[in-house]
């Protein structure tokens, strides 16, 4: 699948993306500046991690308003694949691609940590390889990372089948201990109703070869290999 | 203690003579979502020195807008205009009051 990664100013885990998708994965993918990207050259889009414009504001809401978020935006109504990771879910939440709000952590601090997410789905183009409850190995590295929604908000994501992820303990349980940044129903990760459009806090691309996991797996290909196809 | 006074710090006139008005958005926010730096502030800095009297603090992010405007009422429908057109607040989580800090004299 021809995938764009978006680089925005201050987008910092472009590199790690693609060298993924290139080099591990042998997709098809190219690092497009945000200000050179067309939706028609490209059949799927990653918004990489990282910062954009200093996240002044708020975290994502200024490349929110990038005209490549109107070629993303485009890609979304024909269908195409849309993944944003970390800063790239911040923009999807503030183009309102995907809904909700992330926020400062709940302990106003940095945190960068590798974490547990089960996924909740596996009714999703990204998840449809993965077997339900399936607890995946992946760092986070955010300040804004909380997710929050109001009650009919998060009462329609479960609903709606839109939890894709959640942080969870070791024996893939949800609790207080497991959910690093006080995300409500500790969501990590949801898609829109279309269910082409993923945002997610963890790095699936930090998680992609033994080498760099302490777990010695590749819990982030499972999510990427998507894009093989 | 002296209370804090706005600085006129931008010119009291557009290039028309017209009017210039500081207009202010303060952004913070729901009930529904919590405020760990209002918190900390009122557990840490207050509560800790035995004040009592402070029931809670909310922490807010505040913006000040230089409008040129004919009135005021035309400045403050500019601003609501653009945070809401803008997203400069998120209407899901957060509150934003806009106000006025008065023509500068």
């Amino acid at each position: 699948m021809k995938t764009a990664i978006i680089q925005f100013p201050g987008s910092n885990c472009d590199l790690d993306i693609l060298h993924v998708l290139k080099n591990v994965l042998k997709v098809e993918a190219e690092l497009v500046w945000h200000k050179d990207f067309k939706d028609s050259d490209f059949e799927a889009a990653v918004l990489p991690g990282g910062f954009s414009y200093g996240d002044y504001l708020r975290a994502g809401i200024i490349a929110a308003h990038s005209p490549a978020m109107e070629h993303v935006k485009e890609m979304v109504r024909e269908g195409k694949l849309v993944i944003g990771i970390c800063n790239g879910f911040q923009i999807l939440v503030e183009s309102e691609l995907l809904p909700g709000a992330l926020l400062t952590n709940q302990s106003m601090c940095f945190i960068c940590k590798w974490v547990k997410v089960r996924v909740e789905t596996d009714e999703t183009p990204f998840t449809r390889h993965i077997e339900r409850k399936t607890v995946l190995n992946m760092p986070i590295a955010h300040a804004e990372g909380r997710y929050v929604n109001d009650p009919e908000g998060i009462k329609e994501l479960h609903e709606n089948d839109q939890v894709i992820f959640r942080y969870v303990n070791s024996r893939g349980e949800i609790s207080e201990d497991s959910n690093p940044n006080g995300s409500m129903d500790s969501i990590a990760g949801i898609c829109n109703l279309e269910r082409n459009v993923l945002g997610l806090m963890p790095h699936p691309e930090r998680a992609s070869e033994p080498v760099l996991s302490p777990f010695s797996d590749s819990d982030g290909l499972k999510l990427l290999s998507i894009l093989r196809s | 203690m002296a209370t804090c006074k706005p600085i006129p710090d931008y010119p009291t006139r557009g290039v028309n003579d017209t009017p210039n008005y500081n207009i202010e958005i303060i952004i913070e926010n729901k009930k529904l979502a919590r405020d760990p730096e209002g918190e900390t502030i009122a557990k840490e800095l207050i509560e800790r020195r035995g004040i009592s009297t402070i029931k809670g603090i909310r922490s807010g992010k505040y913006l000040r807008f230089l409008v040129e405007a004919e009135k005021e009422e035309e400045a403050i429908r500019l601003v609501e205009k653009i945070a809401s057109d803008l997203r400069i607040y998120n209407p899901v989580v957060h509150i934003c009051n806009i106000r006025v800090m008065g023509e500068i004299k």
